[in-house]
């Protein structure tokens, strides 16, 4: 594998193939948990974790795992690595553990992770398994941060818990709550459509 | 007869039964294995950090503590149990100053709120039948509003002396009475809760605690693991 089909494998997931901004999966979480950006990291971490390890497991076991019971065996490669990680951060950091609730448990579910197996680690070799995994990692952690980091400015004042504008900010408090999620995640989306518009557009006009 | 062709051709290229059962079973088993692995490397961990907490939140709401003791009601008589020990009985916890002088006990309640359970922990001192303070352990009220009943510093200071006789009761108009809480505007169903799981912690708890004066005694240090320097200086 070539330095620059790996480097295309791992940057994918950032940009071009963003898990939220493009595919628009693992809702959920996005919309949930990003109300501060403290509980966008430790989602964020805890999905690379998750994708990261279960993708390097699928990739590697691939030639093993028959192809009718593929699906069963990758939800259990994941939910193994869901439940270690949410053991470990109710170990390591209670008070985000408490924040972040049911949602550690349910990026099981998270149609990013299952999707990355089916789309790419069920058929390629470990490395790039690994490397697009980590990519599209990088991609999630950057949209949660986005979005959480938004939300908590407006909504709160502060980033990562240090107020920013001093005592006479009023909090918008409806960004901290779950409209806000949406509102924050649709401006975003709109800003990101439209620079890829202008990008194709200018592209277009170069070529004319 | 093609339908039978078919599923012997199909078959022909397919694992047997016996393969793919092999690959749940050891996937399982894997499974399995790291998990139980995992759980026994957390769970004394998670242990310790949730007995720490509760330890930290009983020394706030019992001012001047620094000693904790668990208090099983068992038959009607408080009985000190070990912090480790598991027990279905109903569980009071004691704070005592430096001097082994017992400041106050710490009940824990839980009931429902606007969103979802508030569970939260007084304290009580039953020289003077007075709430003396009050901690959320966990909650999920609306995000600037009812979360108020943990960030506000004035909702909180109204359990640092409130009086539980008759009744612990919310008003909207400004506390006059000992035994009054000021709710906090646009959270009243959140204010009310609050008030609603201490009367009902004090229902409970209130007849079947010893005379004042006649609580158990503080425990041995050695008794205490943790607790000192988990306490104030």
């Amino acid at each position: 594998m070539t330095p620059e089909k790996m480097y295309d494998e791992f940057t994918k997931g950032i940009w071009k193939e963003n898990p939220v901004f493009v595919q628009v999966l693992g809702m959920c979480p996005t919309l949930a948990v990003t109300n501060s950006a403290v509980n966008a990291v430790a989602m964020g971490a805890a999905t690379a974790f998750v994708l990261i390890g279960s993708c390097f497991l699928v990739s590697a076991l691939r030639k093993y795992i028959p192809k009718q019971v593929r699906i069963t065996t990758y939800i259990v490669i994941i939910a193994t690595f869901v439940t270690i990680a949410d053991m470990v951060l109710e170990a390591l950091v209670p008070a985000v553990h408490k924040e972040l609730g049911a949602f550690i448990a349910l990026i099981v579910v998270n149609c990013i992770i299952l999707g990355r197996q089916e789309a790419f680690a069920g058929r390629n070799p470990p490395l790039p398994a690994v490397l697009d995994a980590a990519g599209m990692s990088v991609g999630f952690f950057i949209a949660l941060m986005c979005l959480g980091s938004t939300r908590e400015i407006l909504g709160s004042g502060s980033i990562f818990g240090v107020p920013l504008f001093g005592p006479s900010y009023e909090p918008w408090v409806i960004m901290v709550l779950p409209p806000g999620g949406f509102l924050v995640l649709g401006g975003i989306l709109l800003l990101f459509n439209w620079v890829k518009q202008r990008k194709l557009a200018r592209r277009a006009g170069a070529s004319a | 007869m093609s339908e039978v062709e078919l599923t012997i051709k199909g078959r022909g290229n397919e694992p047997s039964g016996v393969r793919l059962t092999a690959t749940l079973a050891l996937s399982g088993m894997l499974s399995g294995f790291l998990l139980s692995w995992a759980y026994q490397v957390t769970t004394p961990i998670i242990a310790a950090n949730k007995a720490k907490a509760l330890q930290a939140a009983v020394l706030e709401v019992v001012p001047g503590s620094s000693a904790v003791s668990y208090l099983a009601l068992r038959a009607g008589v408080l009985v000190p149990i070990s912090p480790d020990e598991k027990t279905t009985d109903p569980v009071i916890y004691g704070g005592y100053d430096d001097e082994g002088n017992f400041r106050g006990y710490a009940v824990r309640n839980a009931g429902a709120g606007f969103q979802d359970e508030i569970q939260l922990l007084y304290g009580y001192d039953p020289a003077t039948k007075r709430v003396i303070g009050m901690r959320i352990l966990a909650s999920r009220e609306t995000p600037g509003l009812g979360d108020k009943i943990f960030k506000s510093d004035s909702f909180v200071a109204n359990f640092n002396d409130l009086a539980v006789e008759p009744e612990i009761t919310v008003v909207k108009d400004g506390r006059d009475q000992p035994f009054e809480v000021d709710a906090i505007t646009g959270a009243t169903i959140s204010s009310k809760a609050v008030a609603r799981i201490i009367n009902e912690g004090n229902a409970f708890w209130l007849g079947s605690l010893p005379p004042a004066g006649e609580e158990p005694p503080a425990p041995a240090p050695a008794a205490q693991p943790g607790a000192r320097e988990g306490g104030r200086p």
